[in-house]
Protein backbone atom coordinates (compact mmCIF):
# COMPACT_ATOMS: atom_id res chain seq x y z
CA UNK A 1 0.00 0.00 0.00
CA UNK A 2 0.88 3.68 -0.56
CA UNK A 3 1.16 5.63 2.46
CA UNK A 4 1.49 9.64 2.68
CA UNK A 5 3.59 10.44 5.22
CA UNK A 6 2.51 14.09 6.45
CA UNK A 7 5.29 16.49 8.38
CA UNK A 8 3.84 18.67 10.67
CA UNK A 9 6.09 21.02 12.70
CA UNK A 10 6.08 24.54 14.67
CA UNK A 11 7.56 26.58 12.15
CA UNK A 12 8.44 29.24 14.87
CA UNK A 13 10.11 26.70 16.83
CA UNK A 14 12.26 25.53 13.69
CA UNK A 15 13.18 28.93 13.07
CA UNK A 16 14.75 29.35 16.70
CA UNK A 17 17.21 26.54 15.47
CA UNK A 18 21.02 27.80 15.70
CA UNK A 19 22.51 27.35 12.46
CA UNK A 20 24.66 24.31 13.83
CA UNK A 21 21.34 22.72 14.31
CA UNK A 22 19.61 23.36 11.12
CA UNK A 23 22.67 21.99 9.47
CA UNK A 24 22.24 18.78 11.75
CA UNK A 25 18.53 18.40 11.10
CA UNK A 26 19.18 18.93 7.42
CA UNK A 27 21.77 16.07 7.66
CA UNK A 28 19.65 13.97 9.29
CA UNK A 29 16.91 14.34 6.79
CA UNK A 30 19.56 12.96 4.31
CA UNK A 31 20.58 10.07 5.90
CA UNK A 32 16.86 9.41 6.13
CA UNK A 33 16.09 9.67 2.71
CA UNK A 34 18.69 7.74 1.64
CA UNK A 35 17.95 5.05 3.76
CA UNK A 36 14.55 4.78 2.61
CA UNK A 37 15.54 5.03 -1.38
CA UNK A 38 17.66 2.13 -0.31
CA UNK A 39 15.21 -0.34 1.13
CA UNK A 40 12.74 0.50 -1.57
CA UNK A 41 10.02 2.06 0.90
CA UNK A 42 10.88 5.57 -0.95
CA UNK A 43 8.59 6.89 -3.86
CA UNK A 44 8.02 10.42 -3.55
CA UNK A 45 9.47 13.20 -0.98
CA UNK A 46 10.27 16.79 0.15
CA UNK A 47 10.28 19.58 2.21
CA UNK A 48 8.02 22.85 1.82
CA UNK A 49 8.64 26.42 2.12
CA UNK A 50 7.48 27.74 4.89
CA UNK A 51 3.37 28.69 5.61
CA UNK A 52 4.30 32.47 4.64
CA UNK A 53 4.68 31.08 1.38
CA UNK A 54 1.33 29.68 0.87
CA UNK A 55 -1.71 30.83 -0.96
CA UNK A 56 -5.31 29.06 -0.47
CA UNK A 57 -7.59 28.78 -3.46
CA UNK A 58 -11.86 28.61 -2.98
CA UNK A 59 -14.22 28.59 -5.82
CA UNK A 60 -17.46 29.43 -4.50
CA UNK A 61 -20.70 30.17 -7.06
CA UNK A 62 -18.23 30.16 -9.73
CA UNK A 63 -15.62 32.90 -8.80
CA UNK A 64 -12.25 32.21 -7.71
CA UNK A 65 -11.21 33.31 -3.78
CA UNK A 66 -7.89 33.32 -3.54
CA UNK A 67 -6.38 34.33 -0.32
CA UNK A 68 -2.87 34.74 1.65
CA UNK A 69 -1.70 32.01 4.04
CA UNK A 70 -2.21 28.26 4.39
CA UNK A 71 -5.31 26.57 4.50
CA UNK A 72 -5.79 26.40 8.35
CA UNK A 73 -3.71 28.53 11.03
CA UNK A 74 -2.81 26.20 13.52
CA UNK A 75 0.00 25.85 16.11
CA UNK A 76 1.90 23.30 13.80
CA UNK A 77 2.71 23.75 10.15
CA UNK A 78 2.70 21.21 7.18
CA UNK A 79 6.22 21.20 6.88
CA UNK A 80 7.48 18.67 4.25
CA UNK A 81 6.04 14.92 3.11
CA UNK A 82 7.16 11.30 2.14
CA UNK A 83 5.04 9.34 -0.26
CA UNK A 84 6.50 5.76 0.87
CA UNK A 85 5.38 2.04 -0.23
CA UNK A 86 4.62 -0.30 2.76
CA UNK A 87 3.45 -3.51 3.54
CA UNK A 88 1.06 -2.27 6.19
CA UNK A 89 0.18 -0.14 8.51
CA UNK A 90 2.43 -1.28 11.14
CA UNK A 91 5.69 -0.51 8.34
CA UNK A 92 3.91 2.70 7.68
CA UNK A 93 4.17 3.91 11.16
CA UNK A 94 7.35 2.48 11.90
CA UNK A 95 8.92 4.80 8.74
CA UNK A 96 6.83 7.57 10.32
CA UNK A 97 8.51 6.96 13.51
CA UNK A 98 11.67 7.71 12.22
CA UNK A 99 11.54 11.46 10.69
CA UNK A 100 13.59 13.28 12.11
CA UNK A 101 10.90 16.28 12.48
CA UNK A 102 8.60 13.66 14.85
CA UNK A 103 10.77 14.31 17.95
CA UNK A 104 9.87 17.61 17.46
CA UNK A 105 5.96 17.62 15.80
CA UNK A 106 4.26 15.52 15.23
CA UNK A 107 3.65 13.10 11.60
CA UNK A 108 -0.04 12.26 10.39
CA UNK A 109 0.46 9.13 8.38
CA UNK A 110 -2.51 8.53 5.36
CA UNK A 111 -3.02 5.64 3.00
CA UNK A 112 -3.94 6.56 -0.37
CA UNK A 113 -6.90 5.50 -1.93
CA UNK A 114 -6.19 2.25 -4.32
CA UNK A 115 -6.80 2.17 -7.64
CA UNK B 1 -24.71 -31.90 18.33
CA UNK B 2 -26.19 -28.71 19.20
CA UNK B 3 -25.69 -26.46 16.36
CA UNK B 4 -26.03 -23.53 18.62
CA UNK B 5 -24.10 -24.56 21.31
CA UNK B 6 -21.14 -24.86 18.66
CA UNK B 7 -21.91 -20.97 17.57
CA UNK B 8 -21.46 -19.74 21.19
CA UNK B 9 -18.74 -21.74 21.82
CA UNK B 10 -16.58 -21.67 18.62
CA UNK B 11 -17.60 -18.82 16.33
CA UNK B 12 -15.39 -16.67 17.45
CA UNK B 13 -12.47 -19.08 16.68
CA UNK B 14 -14.27 -19.62 13.29
CA UNK B 15 -14.40 -16.35 12.73
CA UNK B 16 -10.55 -15.47 13.58
CA UNK B 17 -9.54 -18.39 11.26
CA UNK B 18 -11.54 -17.03 8.50
CA UNK B 19 -10.68 -13.44 8.81
CA UNK B 20 -7.14 -14.58 8.54
CA UNK B 21 -7.72 -16.53 5.33
CA UNK B 22 -9.78 -13.31 3.66
CA UNK B 23 -8.09 -10.95 5.09
CA UNK B 24 -11.79 -8.69 5.65
CA UNK B 25 -13.99 -8.63 8.50
CA UNK B 26 -17.16 -8.48 6.58
CA UNK B 27 -16.84 -10.55 4.11
CA UNK B 28 -15.62 -13.37 7.23
CA UNK B 29 -18.39 -12.17 9.00
CA UNK B 30 -21.02 -12.96 6.99
CA UNK B 31 -19.28 -16.28 5.43
CA UNK B 32 -19.61 -17.62 8.88
CA UNK B 33 -23.14 -16.72 9.52
CA UNK B 34 -23.98 -18.81 5.80
CA UNK B 35 -22.02 -21.52 7.32
CA UNK B 36 -23.61 -22.03 10.64
CA UNK B 37 -26.72 -21.82 8.34
CA UNK B 38 -25.72 -24.19 6.00
CA UNK B 39 -24.97 -27.04 9.13
CA UNK B 40 -28.24 -25.95 10.71
CA UNK B 41 -29.71 -26.90 7.08
CA UNK B 42 -27.64 -29.98 6.39
CA UNK B 43 -26.59 -31.88 9.67
CA UNK B 44 -30.07 -33.05 11.15
CA UNK B 45 -29.89 -34.94 7.86
CA UNK B 46 -26.73 -36.02 6.91
CA UNK B 47 -25.43 -36.11 10.42
CA UNK B 48 -22.91 -34.23 12.23
CA UNK B 49 -19.22 -34.07 10.58
CA UNK B 50 -16.27 -35.92 12.32
CA UNK B 51 -14.65 -32.44 12.74
CA UNK B 52 -17.54 -29.75 12.94
CA UNK B 53 -14.99 -26.81 13.05
CA UNK B 54 -13.18 -27.83 10.33
CA UNK B 55 -15.80 -28.44 8.10
CA UNK B 56 -17.74 -25.13 9.03
CA UNK B 57 -14.10 -23.06 8.17
CA UNK B 58 -13.57 -24.85 4.61
CA UNK B 59 -17.67 -24.01 4.29
CA UNK B 60 -17.15 -20.48 5.53
CA UNK B 61 -14.43 -20.16 3.11
CA UNK B 62 -16.17 -21.35 0.08
CA UNK B 63 -18.89 -19.55 0.64
CA UNK B 64 -17.01 -16.35 0.50
CA UNK B 65 -15.16 -17.07 -2.71
CA UNK B 66 -18.98 -17.91 -4.08
CA UNK B 67 -19.56 -14.20 -2.70
CA UNK B 68 -16.15 -12.65 -4.35
CA UNK B 69 -16.62 -14.45 -7.67
CA UNK B 70 -20.30 -13.15 -8.09
CA UNK B 71 -18.89 -9.68 -7.33
CA UNK B 72 -16.08 -9.76 -9.66
CA UNK B 73 -18.17 -10.64 -12.28
CA UNK B 74 -19.77 -7.25 -11.67
CA UNK B 75 -16.48 -5.11 -10.96
CA UNK B 76 -13.16 -6.84 -12.35
CA UNK B 77 -11.00 -4.93 -9.57
CA UNK B 78 -7.48 -6.62 -9.85
CA UNK B 79 -7.52 -6.71 -6.33
CA UNK B 80 -9.98 -9.03 -5.61
CA UNK B 81 -9.59 -11.29 -8.56
CA UNK B 82 -5.93 -11.88 -7.30
CA UNK B 83 -7.41 -12.68 -3.39
CA UNK B 84 -9.45 -15.22 -5.02
CA UNK B 85 -6.89 -16.87 -6.69
CA UNK B 86 -4.78 -17.12 -3.33
CA UNK B 87 -8.16 -18.70 -1.92
CA UNK B 88 -9.03 -21.24 -4.24
CA UNK B 89 -5.57 -22.54 -4.36
CA UNK B 90 -5.53 -24.26 -1.13
CA UNK B 91 -8.48 -27.37 -1.58
CA UNK B 92 -10.52 -26.30 2.13
CA UNK B 93 -9.72 -25.59 6.00
CA UNK B 94 -8.99 -28.82 6.18
CA UNK B 95 -5.17 -28.99 5.79
CA UNK B 96 -4.07 -25.34 7.77
CA UNK B 97 -1.37 -25.65 10.06
CA UNK B 98 -2.22 -26.33 13.29
CA UNK B 99 -0.41 -23.76 14.93
CA UNK B 100 -1.78 -20.94 12.95
CA UNK B 101 -5.22 -21.47 13.70
CA UNK B 102 -4.10 -21.91 17.25
CA UNK B 103 -2.50 -18.51 17.07
CA UNK B 104 -6.25 -17.03 15.08
CA UNK B 105 -7.58 -15.94 18.37
CA UNK B 106 -4.44 -13.91 19.20
CA UNK B 107 -3.90 -11.81 15.97
CA UNK B 108 -7.10 -10.79 16.25
CA UNK B 109 -7.42 -9.47 19.44
CA UNK B 110 -4.07 -7.69 18.73
CA UNK B 111 -5.64 -6.45 15.34
CA UNK B 112 -8.71 -5.40 16.94
CA UNK B 113 -6.94 -3.71 19.97
CA UNK B 114 -4.44 -1.81 17.32
CA UNK B 115 -3.48 1.68 18.77
CA UNK B 116 -4.62 3.39 15.52
CA UNK B 117 -8.01 2.21 16.52
CA UNK B 118 -9.87 4.74 19.03
CA UNK B 119 -9.94 2.67 22.60
CA UNK B 120 -13.83 2.61 22.86
CA UNK B 121 -13.60 0.58 19.08
CA UNK B 122 -10.92 -1.32 20.30
CA UNK B 123 -12.62 -3.12 23.21
CA UNK B 124 -16.03 -3.33 21.25
CA UNK B 125 -14.93 -5.00 18.16
CA UNK B 126 -13.32 -7.54 20.38
CA UNK B 127 -16.00 -8.35 22.10
CA UNK B 128 -18.06 -8.71 18.99
CA UNK B 129 -15.67 -10.61 17.08
CA UNK B 130 -13.89 -12.46 19.04
CA UNK B 131 -16.59 -13.01 22.07
CA UNK B 132 -19.06 -13.51 19.27
CA UNK B 133 -21.72 -11.17 21.10
CA UNK B 134 -24.39 -9.30 19.47
CA UNK B 135 -24.21 -5.22 18.77
CA UNK B 136 -27.01 -4.80 20.99
CA UNK B 137 -25.11 -6.95 23.73
CA UNK B 138 -21.94 -4.63 23.20
CA UNK B 139 -23.76 -1.85 23.36
CA UNK B 140 -25.63 -2.65 26.56
CA UNK B 141 -22.10 -3.50 27.87
CA UNK B 142 -21.02 0.30 26.98
CA UNK B 143 -24.32 1.67 28.31
CA UNK B 144 -24.52 3.22 25.30
CA UNK B 145 -27.39 3.35 22.50
CA UNK B 146 -27.41 0.66 19.82
CA UNK B 147 -27.11 2.85 16.45
CA UNK B 148 -24.04 4.76 18.04
CA UNK B 149 -22.22 1.38 18.34
CA UNK B 150 -22.94 0.14 15.16
CA UNK B 151 -21.49 2.86 13.88
CA UNK B 152 -18.50 2.67 15.92
CA UNK B 153 -17.92 -1.05 14.61
CA UNK B 154 -18.50 0.08 11.07
CA UNK B 155 -16.12 3.00 10.94
CA UNK B 156 -13.34 0.68 12.60
CA UNK B 157 -13.65 -2.21 10.52
CA UNK B 158 -13.38 0.17 7.60
CA UNK B 159 -10.24 1.61 9.07
CA UNK B 160 -8.67 -1.88 9.50
CA UNK B 161 -9.62 -2.33 5.48
CA UNK B 162 -8.81 0.69 4.47
CA UNK B 163 -5.62 1.98 6.45
CA UNK B 164 -4.07 -1.46 6.22
CA UNK B 165 -3.85 -2.74 9.69
CA UNK B 166 -2.17 -5.96 9.32
CA UNK B 167 -4.07 -9.35 10.70
CA UNK B 168 -0.56 -10.52 13.10
CA UNK B 169 1.10 -10.71 16.37
CA UNK B 170 3.21 -8.14 16.71
CA UNK B 171 7.13 -8.39 17.10
CA UNK B 172 8.58 -8.08 20.20
CA UNK B 173 9.93 -4.81 20.05
CA UNK B 174 6.01 -3.23 19.67
CA UNK B 175 4.94 -5.50 22.41
CA UNK B 176 4.74 -3.15 25.50
CA UNK B 177 2.84 -0.37 23.69
CA UNK B 178 0.30 -2.95 22.41
CA UNK B 179 -0.16 -4.38 26.06
CA UNK B 180 -2.00 -2.52 27.33
CA UNK B 181 -5.10 -2.21 25.40
CA UNK B 182 -5.28 -6.25 24.95
CA UNK B 183 -4.96 -6.88 28.70
CA UNK B 184 -8.11 -4.64 28.89
CA UNK B 185 -9.88 -6.44 25.98
CA UNK B 186 -9.04 -9.59 27.22
CA UNK B 187 -10.35 -8.50 31.13
CA UNK B 188 -13.41 -7.24 29.50
CA UNK B 189 -14.33 -9.81 27.53
CA UNK B 190 -14.08 -12.53 31.03
CA UNK B 191 -16.09 -10.28 32.99
CA UNK B 192 -18.82 -10.09 29.92
CA UNK B 193 -18.46 -13.76 30.24
CA UNK B 194 -18.54 -14.18 34.16
CA UNK B 195 -21.38 -11.45 34.55
CA UNK B 196 -23.64 -11.85 31.04
CA UNK B 197 -25.36 -8.83 30.76
CA UNK B 198 -28.10 -10.75 29.20
CA UNK B 199 -29.16 -14.19 28.04
CA UNK B 200 -30.51 -16.96 30.51
CA UNK B 201 -27.38 -18.25 31.73
CA UNK B 202 -25.68 -16.25 35.05
CA UNK B 203 -22.20 -17.54 33.23
CA UNK B 204 -21.18 -17.54 29.76
CA UNK B 205 -18.04 -20.15 30.41
CA UNK B 206 -16.77 -19.93 26.68
CA UNK B 207 -16.42 -16.38 26.88
CA UNK B 208 -14.08 -17.32 30.22
CA UNK B 209 -12.40 -20.03 28.84
CA UNK B 210 -11.72 -18.28 25.76
CA UNK B 211 -10.19 -14.95 27.86
CA UNK B 212 -8.50 -17.40 30.11
CA UNK B 213 -6.49 -18.91 27.58
CA UNK B 214 -5.94 -15.90 25.75
CA UNK B 215 -4.53 -14.56 29.41
CA UNK B 216 -2.10 -17.77 29.38
CA UNK B 217 -0.61 -17.24 25.33
CA UNK B 218 -0.01 -13.16 27.16
CA UNK B 219 2.37 -14.40 29.77
CA UNK B 220 3.96 -17.08 27.70
CA UNK B 221 4.13 -14.32 24.73
CA UNK B 222 5.80 -11.78 27.72
CA UNK B 223 7.22 -13.48 30.10
CA UNK B 224 8.96 -10.49 31.63
CA UNK B 225 5.91 -8.28 32.53
CA UNK B 226 4.13 -9.14 35.72
CA UNK B 227 0.75 -7.28 34.33
CA UNK B 228 -0.24 -10.62 32.11
CA UNK B 229 0.23 -12.90 35.14
CA UNK B 230 -1.56 -10.81 37.30
CA UNK B 231 -4.45 -10.52 34.96
CA UNK B 232 -4.17 -14.40 34.58
CA UNK B 233 -4.43 -14.54 38.41
CA UNK B 234 -7.45 -13.04 38.94
CA UNK B 235 -9.35 -14.60 35.96
CA UNK B 236 -8.25 -18.26 37.35
CA UNK B 237 -9.53 -17.35 40.92
CA UNK B 238 -12.93 -15.96 40.15
CA UNK B 239 -13.37 -18.52 37.64
CA UNK B 240 -12.66 -21.04 40.16
CA UNK B 241 -16.07 -20.48 42.06
CA UNK B 242 -17.80 -21.10 38.63
CA UNK B 243 -19.12 -24.65 39.87
CA UNK B 244 -20.98 -22.77 42.98
CA UNK B 245 -22.34 -19.64 41.80
CA UNK B 246 -25.38 -20.96 40.19
CA UNK B 247 -27.45 -23.29 41.82
CA UNK B 248 -29.03 -26.45 39.77
CA UNK B 249 -31.63 -24.23 38.43
CA UNK B 250 -29.10 -21.67 37.14
CA UNK B 251 -30.51 -19.74 40.18
CA UNK B 252 -28.04 -17.22 41.73
CA UNK B 253 -25.83 -18.03 44.43
CA UNK B 254 -24.18 -15.41 46.17
CA UNK B 255 -20.87 -15.15 48.24
CA UNK B 256 -21.16 -15.63 51.34
CA UNK B 257 -23.92 -18.38 50.83
CA UNK B 258 -21.41 -20.63 48.61
CA UNK B 259 -20.64 -23.83 49.16
CA UNK B 260 -16.71 -23.05 49.07
CA UNK B 261 -16.03 -27.27 48.61
CA UNK B 262 -17.09 -26.77 44.76
CA UNK B 263 -14.96 -24.13 44.33
CA UNK B 264 -11.62 -25.14 41.82
CA UNK B 265 -8.88 -25.67 44.75
CA UNK B 266 -6.15 -26.33 41.38
CA UNK B 267 -7.00 -23.17 39.66
CA UNK B 268 -6.81 -21.22 43.34
CA UNK B 269 -3.55 -22.94 44.01
CA UNK B 270 -2.31 -21.38 40.38
CA UNK B 271 -4.22 -18.26 40.53
CA UNK B 272 -2.35 -17.46 44.16
CA UNK B 273 0.70 -18.20 42.90
CA UNK B 274 0.51 -15.98 40.03
CA UNK B 275 -1.14 -13.15 42.05
CA UNK B 276 2.37 -13.31 44.34
CA UNK B 277 4.75 -13.56 41.42
CA UNK B 278 2.93 -10.59 40.14
CA UNK B 279 3.06 -8.82 43.47
CA UNK B 280 6.46 -8.96 44.22
CA UNK B 281 7.60 -8.59 40.73
CA UNK B 282 5.34 -5.47 39.64
CA UNK B 283 3.69 -3.71 43.01
CA UNK B 284 -0.16 -2.81 43.67
CA UNK B 285 -1.07 -2.56 39.48
CA UNK B 286 -4.82 -2.63 38.49
CA UNK B 287 -4.91 -6.86 37.95
CA UNK B 288 -2.66 -7.11 40.92
CA UNK B 289 -4.80 -5.69 43.14
CA UNK B 290 -7.63 -7.46 41.68
CA UNK B 291 -6.02 -10.90 41.93
CA UNK B 292 -5.34 -10.14 45.55
CA UNK B 293 -8.79 -9.09 46.51
CA UNK B 294 -9.96 -12.30 44.68
CA UNK B 295 -7.24 -14.42 46.19
CA UNK B 296 -8.09 -13.20 50.08
CA UNK B 297 -11.57 -14.38 49.29
CA UNK B 298 -10.14 -17.66 48.04
CA UNK B 299 -8.05 -18.17 51.20
CA UNK B 300 -11.24 -18.03 53.42
CA UNK B 301 -12.58 -21.46 53.90
CA UNK B 302 -15.57 -19.92 55.17
CA UNK B 303 -17.57 -16.73 54.33
CA UNK B 304 -17.51 -15.83 58.31
CA UNK B 305 -13.79 -15.72 58.18
CA UNK B 306 -13.12 -13.47 55.05
CA UNK B 307 -10.92 -10.62 55.65
CA UNK B 308 -13.00 -7.79 55.11
CA UNK B 309 -10.83 -5.20 56.21
CA UNK B 310 -7.61 -6.02 54.29
CA UNK B 311 -10.16 -6.06 51.34
CA UNK B 312 -11.55 -2.63 51.67
CA UNK B 313 -7.85 -1.74 51.96
CA UNK B 314 -7.28 -3.26 48.80
CA UNK B 315 -10.06 -1.32 47.03
CA UNK B 316 -8.60 1.87 48.69
CA UNK B 317 -5.32 1.63 46.55
CA UNK B 318 -7.15 0.19 43.64
CA UNK B 319 -9.23 3.36 43.62
CA UNK B 320 -6.56 5.33 43.59
CA UNK B 321 -4.60 3.51 40.70
CA UNK B 322 -7.80 3.48 38.71
CA UNK B 323 -10.74 5.80 39.83
CA UNK B 324 -14.39 4.10 39.11
CA UNK B 325 -17.85 4.15 40.27
CA UNK B 326 -18.06 0.83 39.77
CA UNK B 327 -15.14 0.04 42.36
CA UNK B 328 -16.43 2.31 44.98
CA UNK B 329 -19.46 0.58 44.74
CA UNK B 330 -17.48 -2.80 45.33
CA UNK B 331 -15.36 -1.10 48.24
CA UNK B 332 -18.90 0.35 49.92
CA UNK B 333 -19.63 -3.61 50.18
CA UNK B 334 -16.47 -4.03 51.41
CA UNK B 335 -16.79 -1.37 53.66
CA UNK B 336 -20.49 -2.65 54.80
CA UNK B 337 -19.05 -6.02 55.74
CA UNK B 338 -16.64 -4.61 57.55
CA UNK B 339 -17.59 -2.12 59.34
CA UNK B 340 -21.60 -2.77 59.20
CA UNK B 341 -24.25 -2.13 56.65
CA UNK B 342 -25.06 1.51 58.10
CA UNK B 343 -21.48 2.40 56.97
CA UNK B 344 -21.78 1.29 53.41
CA UNK B 345 -24.96 2.19 53.05
CA UNK B 346 -23.55 5.94 53.23
CA UNK B 347 -20.49 5.42 50.46
CA UNK B 348 -23.74 3.93 48.65
CA UNK B 349 -25.85 6.67 49.02
CA UNK B 350 -23.45 9.15 47.66
CA UNK B 351 -22.75 7.11 45.15
CA UNK B 352 -26.30 7.10 43.94
CA UNK B 353 -26.47 10.63 44.25
CA UNK B 354 -23.75 11.32 41.73
CA UNK B 355 -25.91 9.75 39.22
CA UNK B 356 -22.43 8.17 37.37
CA UNK B 357 -24.44 4.11 37.76
CA UNK B 358 -27.59 5.37 36.81
CA UNK B 359 -28.25 2.66 34.40
CA UNK B 360 -26.16 -0.06 36.68
CA UNK B 361 -28.56 -2.43 38.19
CA UNK B 362 -26.17 -3.87 41.07
CA UNK B 363 -25.82 -0.28 42.47
CA UNK B 364 -29.88 -0.16 43.68
CA UNK B 365 -28.99 -3.99 44.17
CA UNK B 366 -26.34 -3.43 46.99
CA UNK B 367 -28.27 -0.96 48.27
CA UNK B 368 -31.42 -2.89 48.53
CA UNK B 369 -29.12 -5.81 50.36
CA UNK B 370 -27.57 -2.91 52.75
CA UNK B 371 -31.63 -2.23 53.68
CA UNK B 372 -32.68 -5.70 53.79
CA UNK B 373 -29.84 -6.17 56.43
CA UNK B 374 -30.61 -3.29 58.81
CA UNK B 375 -34.35 -3.94 58.29
CA UNK B 376 -35.95 -1.10 56.62
CA UNK B 377 -38.01 -3.64 54.33
CA UNK B 378 -39.87 -1.24 52.62
CA UNK B 379 -36.99 0.74 51.77
CA UNK B 380 -35.54 -2.63 50.29
CA UNK B 381 -38.29 -3.08 48.57
CA UNK B 382 -38.31 -0.31 46.44
CA UNK B 383 -34.45 -0.72 45.68
CA UNK B 384 -34.97 -4.38 44.65
CA UNK B 385 -37.92 -3.16 41.86
CA UNK B 386 -35.10 -0.05 40.99
CA UNK B 387 -32.81 -3.09 40.07
CA UNK B 388 -35.04 -5.51 38.42
CA UNK B 389 -36.12 -2.46 36.09
CA UNK B 390 -31.71 -2.10 34.93
CA UNK B 391 -31.31 -5.70 34.58
CA UNK B 392 -32.29 -8.46 31.34
CA UNK B 393 -30.42 -10.98 32.78
CA UNK B 394 -32.57 -13.76 33.52
CA UNK B 395 -30.93 -15.45 36.63
CA UNK B 396 -30.31 -11.88 38.46
CA UNK B 397 -34.05 -10.61 37.50
CA UNK B 398 -35.29 -13.98 39.47
CA UNK B 399 -32.52 -13.45 42.37
CA UNK B 400 -33.53 -9.77 42.61
CA UNK B 401 -37.53 -10.81 42.49
CA UNK B 402 -37.34 -13.92 45.32
CA UNK B 403 -36.07 -10.81 47.12
CA UNK B 404 -38.11 -8.46 46.40
CA UNK B 405 -41.19 -10.69 47.61
CA UNK B 406 -39.15 -11.39 50.85
CA UNK B 407 -39.02 -7.51 51.12
CA UNK B 408 -42.51 -6.73 50.35
CA UNK B 409 -43.72 -9.32 52.79
CA UNK B 410 -41.55 -8.19 55.64
CA UNK B 411 -42.66 -4.46 55.11
CA UNK B 412 -46.42 -5.51 54.98
CA UNK B 413 -45.94 -7.79 58.08
CA UNK B 414 -43.51 -4.91 60.12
Amino acid sequence: MEYLLLIYHSEAEVGKLSEAEKGKLHQEYGTFTQSLVQSGHFKAGHGLQPTATATTVRVRNGKRLTTDGPFAETKEQLGGYYLIEAKDLDEAIAIAARIPSVRMGAVEVRPLMEG
Amino acid sequence: MDIERLYRDESGRILATLIRLLGDFDLAEEAVQEAFAAALEQWPAAGTPDNPRAWLVGTARHKAVDRLRRQTRFQAKREEVGRLAALEAPADGRDEPEGAVADDPLRLIFTCCHPALAVEAQVALTLRTLAGLTTEEVARAFLVPVPTMAQRLVRAKQKIRSAGIPYRVPADAELPERLEAVMLAVYLVFNEGYAATSGDALVRRELCAEAIRLGRLLCELMPGPSEPRALLALMLLHDSRRGARAGPDGDIVLLEDQDRRLWDQAQIREGIALAETARRDGGPGFYALQAAIAACHARAPRAEVTDWRQIARLYDLLLRVNPSPVIELNRAAAVAMAEGPAQGLRLLDALEADGRLRDYPLLPAARADLLRRLGRWSEAAQAYRQALDLTENDPLRRFLAGRLAEAEARAGTA
